[in-house]
């Protein structure tokens, strides 16, 4: 299964027409999916909050949105998530490249793992983890739930669902 | 002129056009002075009022006007690469720059000392950068507003506030209402 097509898949097959991306080396290959298809406007942005601003303007402008970005934004984008994305009562599945968990080779990386949960579950955010290849099962059905409830929605997604770093 | 002054006056050029609106004083502001659907007014997220209102140009035809000031801009100075790079006609960002943060009590910005938000956002790339004083404003931004070319207006005016209660709608109402002007 080639996880990339099938992510992006999801994403059209559930008219997710707008997608803002900050770059991962694990997400990499989705970006580039994002890229190629007709179906999607792909804009990168400079800073997870900025595209979260994004999202919450092409979501009114009657496109579904999605933001890819690191577990780091989420320090980041606290405060858009809480007076933006919720507090406007706004769909957003946020792809999330999980770093610092199991087969992560940076250190530093660690350090922000070991809060991600912790804050996405102090904002209340609906929030899944695909550990092993056949959880992106799920995605379609996460996709559905987003746009059914109007919140942000996190989808993590680690080292080993990516198949590891390689020889790092 | 102050930012009120300046919104009470070109409140009848924004009227027929979608705005998103900058946090604080200046939402209150427009909210006062000509309250309709078509405003989307920021509660809370200091510095996005430029993106948001970028993504919603980009997701529709319909002209769009992102109010925002100086300070916000320099809090979200990465959103003018963006604007610059993707580009639509239909966007104009206009920038109130009264060189202070207004909503804080008027403390003064680097946007108010050495630093040219019209120089950075033409560094950033963007290709109609105007910048003018605030009595000179109104025909800039109807022009701007009719030009097929997305334009960014630096508005140099004073700092200064009137006292104004703050906005209770519900922010799912501002945002339900806007959704529907969107769509009229």
């Amino acid at each position: 299964m080639n996880i990339d097509k099938k992510i992006v898949d999801d994403l059209v097959a559930n008219d997710v027409s707008f997608v803002t991306t900050v770059p991962c080396k694990q997400l990499a290959g989705v970006i580039e999916e994002v890229e190629n298809r007709d179906e999607i406007f792909h804009i990168p942005s400079n800073k997870e909050d900025e595209g979260m601003g994004l999202c919450a303007g092409a979501f009114m402008g009657g496109k579904r949105p999605a933001i890819i970005m690191q577990n780091t934004a989420i320090g980041v984008t606290i405060n858009t998530l809480a007076t933006l994305t919720q507090f406007y009562r706004m769909p957003l599945p946020m792809i999330i490249s999980y770093r610092g968990e199991l087969r992560e080779p940076v250190a530093c990386q660690v350090e922000m793992a070991v809060h991600t949960k912790a804050l996405l579950a102090q904002l209340n955010i609906p929030t899944y983890h695909f550990h092993w290849q056949k959880d992106v099962e799920e995605f379609d059905n996460i996709l559905k739930y987003t746009f059914m409830c109007n919140k942000p929605v996190a989808i993590l997604t680690d080292a080993n669902f990516w198949g590891g770093y390689g020889d790092q | 002129m102050i930012r009120s002054e300046i919104l009470k006056e070109i409140a009848p050029i924004l009227n027929p056009h979608l705005v998103v609106c900058n946090i604080g004083l200046p939402s209150q502001e427009l909210h006062m002075i000509d309250d309709n659907e078509r405003n989307f007014y920021m509660l809370g997220t200091m510095g996005l009022s430029s993106s948001i209102g970028f993504g919603l140009a980009l997701a529709q035809d319909k002209p769009v006007i992102s109010i925002d000031g100086d300070g916000s801009v320099l809090t979200n100075l990465g959103t003018l690469p963006t604007i610059a790079n993707n580009a639509t006609g239909n966007y104009t960002l206009l920038i109130i720059d009264n060189g202070s943060y207004g909503s804080t009590g008027d403390q003064p910005t680097y946007a108010g000392m050495k630093t040219s938000l019209t120089a950075v956002a033409k560094a950033c790339g963007c290709e109609n950068v105007i910048e003018v004083q605030d009595k000179d404003l109104g025909p800039v931004l109807q022009s701007a507003i009719d030009s097929d070319e997305m334009t960014i207006i630096v508005c140099k005016c004073d700092s200064g506030n009137i006292k104004l209660p703050v906005i209770t709608l519900d922010p799912v109402v501002i945002r339900h209402r806007f959704m529907e002007a969107v769509k009229a």
